[in-house]
């Protein structure tokens, strides 16, 4: 049976390399994905913060499509994609007011069939630890990799958390101890990274995520596994300016769990796309004897 | 404790627990499981000897799980009375089959691990609740540690570091390393006025005993910074303002207005982050100990108790009052009165006046051979009662009785009847009552009937 996948957008641009990982490995794992066809951008932050109507209904037009492709399941990488797109499946379950009004601006109508998932709790729940266990062909040995999930993977916790745990949640931890390394357990597993205030107010962004970056410095990581596309940027591409601005060059390696996945499983370094971050892994995984 | 022990008119069972409540006012037939201590209460001279070489050491309840105790133990030093209880759950003649220690060192042979539990069955004229409270369990904090870090403590738990007779002897030490605290810092509303977390009541105690904690600290550990994050103060009792202030003045607590955010552990130190709502900005406390002012919940098995005695609770499981402010202390039930937190958080006073008042009623109640009631009580016509028996089901307060009389011919008859002394004129069994033979006085149908025609007319 085929797994819907949604990419969004930015795996066409900044994340490349996380769907081009993504599909490799689901390959090792004998996944079948299936693109949602035509899907369209799922508003993000800025649909939210400019109308309601509008912040549910480009996710639920990628749903409804989804469900006439006939297709279960919906599985996205992007946190702010399974955000939205699990917010507004939430929001239509509990309101049937809401989902009319919706489904008139879509034009489609959505039945409320699918499971929404994101990547990671989709390893967990759909594939299974085990049997990613049984897959691993290059055990990641000696590998500290502190696994950071940012906001939105756990919150609003009533909503979308893919853990039990939204302050301190392990899922991830699970998947990169199946993998053969080491999640230390740190402390700003869920800080925010100053997100979209990217461009708008970099200042905070540089904050944060030298913040970020310093913790896991502290930990004694050699990496820091993300999900999310947006973490992935402030954290691997303002690294430079964190140095600059708070007299620290961390050059900690960011990576996708998807990379870390393909790696363990057996995928060539160079199909990963990982040579595409700023702060170079190479280096890093050459040392653990993983390239 | 130990004069209530020693009056004549006074018995205290301990660790007994109430297992049926039947009867009504003046007559409560109770029935009480007085659980097997394994320790013989009559020959037991409380020397102490057994607990000193039992050879099982169990986190001690006490002391918070910070110190530990014996598996034959006194549960705390100024317990009535002073006789140890084994513990079976750990227990080496339990869990292993031999040890038997105790009974070997015993010199009043008071040791019996065959003894079983006794069942007391008894009159009484009056019940008083006091079952008290729990704390809150701040584990559900997921921002503050979630019980990960063993330098977040609770209030309680710091109460029984400062006390001489605590698990510490009275040093107040992180749980961690045992190291003096140099920067603490106190959270205050943890599990109350939190919607979110389905507490919204205050607790009542927590600002004052935080403010008392602040004092104690900075008078054991004279170099103590102490911080206290606060949304706002309550001290509306007696003399409650000017110790706040003291606490603030002359022992140097920083009181910070607004809500911790997180606590993190980076390295040995815990890093606070909060805000400053009354400077408008974030700040961030690096704290060497986090005393969390746990709030005030309701006792877990109170709803239990509640179903036994037949008294109401809130959604909370406090108990509740017959009226807020006219009978604070008296339940729906004749004869139950409520006192202490087992009904909401009370402070000590509080506690101690709800109880005196409670006394009082009690001895009011005791004090006459006739008790005055409201006149508005259900009666039954037993010439056309059928005896189907539909209004005891009904009746919440249990007032209506199968009686057997004796007619003028000698033959027995059975026929209900109400107890006027419990019933409260609620009128479920009036309208339940399918051959109309209950009548409500002040109440009747005549009367009904007369007020709808004055109104209709």
């Amino acid at each position: 049976m085929a797994y819907g996948y949604y990419p969004g957008c930015s795996a066409h641009g900044t994340a490349k390399e996380y769907d081009i990982s993504t599909r490799k490995v689901c390959v090792k794992l004998g996944i079948q994905l299936e693109d949602v066809a035509d899907w369209n951008c799922c508003g993000a932050s800025p649909a939210h913060a400019t109308s309601e109507e509008l912040s549910l209904a480009l996710p639920l037009r990628n749903l409804a499509l989804a469900e006439k492709q006939g297709l279960n399941s919906i599985m996205t990488t992007c946190s702010a994609c399974y955000n939205r797109l699990k917010v507004a499946h939430e929001t239509v379950k509990e309101s049937p007011e809401t989902l009319d009004r919706i489904n008139d601006i879509v034009g489609e109508p959505y039945n409320k069939t699918l499971k929404v998932t994101h990547f990671v709790n989709f390893l967990s729940e759909e594939v299974g630890l085990e049997k990613l266990k049984e897959k691993v062909v290059k055990p990641l040995k000696d590998v500290k990799a502190a696994c950071y999930y940012g906001c939105l993977l756990t919150r609003p916790p009533e909503l979308v958390t893919i853990d039990a745990d939204p302050e301190n949640p392990t899922i991830m931890d699970g998947i990169v101890e199946a993998l053969g390394a080491e999640a230390p357990d740190w402390s700003h597993k869920t800080e925010c990274c100053g997100a979209s205030l990217a461009l708008s107010r970099t200042d905070i962004v540089v904050r944060l995520s030298g913040e970020i970056l310093k913790a896991a410095r502290f930990a004694d990581a050699d990496c820091i596994i993300v999900a999310c596309p947006l973490c992935y940027a402030n954290l691997d591409m303002r690294q430079s300016q964190i140095a600059s601005r708070h007299g620290v060059d961390y050059s900690l390696p960011i990576l996708f769990i998807s990379e870390l996945m393909g790696i363990a499983l057996g995928v060539n370094y160079d199909e990963l796309g990982i040579d595409k971050h700023m702060v170079s892994a190479a280096n890093m995984l050459r040392e653990k004897g993983l390239m | 404790m130990v004069e209530s022990s020693q009056n004549d008119n006074i018995e205290i069972l301990t660790y007994s627990e109430v297992e049926e409540v039947g009867g009504y006012i003046g007559n409560f037939e109770v029935k009480i499981r007085k659980k097997a201590r394994l320790v013989d209460l009559e020959k037991c001279t409380g020397c102490g000897t057994c607990y000193q070489k039992c050879p099982v050491k169990v986190p001690s309840e006490f002391d918070m799980e910070m110190g530990m105790r014996k598996a034959i133990y006194v549960p705390f030093p100024q317990a009535v009375p002073n006789v140890p209880v084994i513990d079976k759950e750990h227990c080496r003649m339990f869990t292993k089959g031999k040890c038997s220690i105790c009974q070997k060192l015993c010199q009043a042979d008071a040791i019996d691990y065959e003894q079983e539990d006794e069942i007391i069955e008894d009159k009484f004229g009056a019940i008083v609740v006091a079952t008290g409270y729990d704390l809150f369990d701040a584990s559900v904090y997921g921002e503050y540690g979630g019980g990960r870090f063993k330098d977040v403590i609770s209030g309680l738990q710091l109460e029984r570091l400062i006390s001489p007779s605590g698990p510490t002897g009275g040093h107040i030490i992180r749980p961690s390393d045992g190291k003096e605290p140099k920067n603490v810092v106190f959270i205050q509303c943890v599990g109350s006025r939190d919607v979110e977390k389905g507490r919204p009541y205050c607790s009542n105690v927590c600002c004052m005993y935080t403010a008392k904690h602040a004092v104690l600290l900075k008078e054991h550990l004279p170099e103590v910074q102490t911080n206290i994050f606060y949304m706002d103060i309550r001290s509306p009792g007696k003399n409650y303002e000017q110790f706040v202030q003291r606490t603030m003045e002359q022992f140097g607590a920083l009181y910070i207005r607004g809500r911790v955010s997180k606590i993190y552990q980076r390295g040995d130190k815990l890093i606070v982050k909060g805000a400053d709502t009354l400077a408008a900005c974030q700040v961030e406390v690096e704290a060497d100990m986090v005393v969390l002012a746990t709030g005030i919940t309701a006792r877990h098995d109170s709803k239990e108790v509640a179903t036994k005695l037949g008294i109401p609770y809130d959604e909370f499981g406090f108990f509740t009052e017959l009226h807020p402010k006219l009978a604070p202390i008296e339940t729906v039930t004749s004869g139950v009165f409520l006192t202490g937190a087992c009904q909401a958080p009370k402070d000590i006073p509080d506690t101690v006046a709800s109880a005196s008042g409670a006394a009082s009623k009690v001895a009011a109640l005791f004090s006459s051979d006739r008790m005055s009631m409201a006149p508005l009580v259900s009666t039954i016509d037993t010439s056309v009662c059928s005896m189907c028996k539909a209004c005891m089901e009904v009746c919440p307060y249990g007032a209506i009785q199968e009686e057997e009389i004796t007619l003028r011919d000698g033959t027995k008859k059975k026929q209900l009847t109400v107890l006027e002394s419990v019933c409260h004129g609620c009128g479920a069994c009036v309208s339940t009552c399918k051959s109309s033979c209950i009548m409500l006085r002040g109440m009747t149908d005549e009367q009904i009937f007369d007020e709808l025609m004055a109104v209709a007319q």
